[in-house]
């Protein structure tokens, strides 16, 4: 029985920022390191989680018959073949949120407590029930963003709520970073996004191709691909909520090409 | 449009604001007013009533007067920016407030005066 699990919201405001992506990879990274790990995915309208895991066929149970006791948990966890320590707990029928209540959350989230380190829970966009339910089950967050305005005003909503229900900590994760953009100013800057919302900085994730490629097979990046840009950045995500100091890549300094470099140079020296 | 010499030397030499300025100063205004919850107009309200307050002890140039919404690290400060008019020899001008009736009286020779 794990005793200090950690109970972590991923969620953002926005739909379609990478939560799910997000949950996947570090559910993959957290079990790859010694760490047994549940995926809950919270989303009960819209489903995802299965899929970008590939364990959509081997659905028995659902989060539903496990709250009306029709089965029992570890009936209705799917194991990862590959990583035995990551389990998903899928999402029941969409007319389960005509009845899920905060506290229906809270009893599954507290069996899950009892066998596993960490418990991710893959939240729906929007801040209204679904979100609210899968909040009352949490102790941690993480906040998903992207640099673009309409992400950012919607995850400072979320952070507003998050705060007023003492959910702490909370963290910031910066997806589909364009290091290019950022060095032409035609992107929101890592410190203009971790200024306004003033969040402690967890990672950012680079924008990368791999990512579809990754979800067509349903083999999250840090599985099988470790190499691609984003799932360095998901492992270092993983490894740094272990508490592991592990630096933040510039993504200036990853963009290559003369011309931003000497547009920096211009900036600084002549400006 | 074609662009010409100018607007590209402008572009080369980034004296164009790049839209993640705009982004940014966009957004700072936009969470300001999410943050607090308050409305332009009702926020405007507030401004007319806080520069007659304030008024009624300092002279003060209500068209240059501005109150707003500034946030930095989640806290929102509401902020009065109310220049003071000076006499010619640079000295604030302070008026006595004076009770209800008399100060209406005042106030209306204020404005005679400056007119
Ligand atoms: N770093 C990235 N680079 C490229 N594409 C990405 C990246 N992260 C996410 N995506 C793509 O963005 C889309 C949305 O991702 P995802 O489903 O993880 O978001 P979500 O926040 O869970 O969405 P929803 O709110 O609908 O649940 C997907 O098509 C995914 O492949
Ligand atoms: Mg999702």
């Amino acid at each position: 029985m794990a005793t200090d699990t950690r109970v972590i919201l991923i969620c953002s405001g926005k739909g379609g920022v990478g939560k799910t992506t997000l949950t996947a990879n570090l559910g993959i990274s957290l079990a790859r390191q010694g760490l047994t790990t549940a995926v809950l995915d919270a989303d009960f309208g819209l489903r995802n989680l299965d899929l970008l895991l590939g364990l959509e066929n081997r659905i028995v149970y659902t989060a539903q018959e496990v709250l009306e006791e029709e089965c029992r948990l570890d009936q209705a966890l799917v194991k990862h073949k590959q990583e035995s320590n990551l389990s998903l707990l899928p999402a029941g029928n969409p007319r389960m949120l005509d009845w899920l209540k905060p506290d229906d959350m809270k009893r599954i989230v507290k069996m899950l407590k009892e066998q596993f380190n960490y418990v991710l829970i893959d939240c729906p966009a929007g801040v209204e029930d679904g979100f609210k339910n899968a909040m009352a089950a949490s102790q941690e967050a993480i906040v998903v963003t992207n640099p673009e305005v309409s992400a950012v005003r919607d995850a400072d909503r979320v952070i507003g709520l998050l705060n007023t229900n003492a959910i702490k900590p909370v963290q910031l994760v910066l997806n589909r970073v364009r290091p290019k953009m950022m060095a032409n100013q035609e992107m929101l800057s890592i410190e203009d996004v971790t200024d306004i919302l003033a969040l402690p900085l967890l990672g950012l994730v680079l924008e990368d191709e791999q990512v579809i490629v990754s979800t067509n097979r349903g083999e999250p990046l840090t599985l099988n691909s470790v190499n691609s840009p984003a799932a360095k950045c998901y492992l270092n995500i993983a490894k740094r909520l272990q508490g592991e100091d592990i630096p933040l890549i510039d993504p200036i300094e990853e963009s290559s090409g003369f011309g931003s470099k000497f547009r920096r140079l211009m900036q600084t020296k002549i400006f | 449009m074609a662009m010409t010499l100018r607007d590209i030397i402008n572009r080369l030499l980034r004296r164009q604001p790049a839209s993640a300025s705009t982004a940014r100063e966009r957004l700072q205004l936009v969470l300001a007013h999410d943050r607090s919850d308050l409305s332009t107009e009702l926020l405007d309200q507030m401004r007319r009533e806080i520069l007659e307050v304030v008024a009624k002890y300092v002279e003060i140039d209500v068209d240059e007067g501005a109150v707003s919404l500034e946030t930095e690290d989640r806290m929102t400060a509401l902020v009065a920016n109310l220049p003071i008019k000076r006499t010619m020899t640079g000295q604030i001008k302070l008026k006595e407030p004076k009770n209800q009736s008399e100060e209406n009286s005042e106030e209306t020779e204020g404005t005679d005066q400056n007119s």
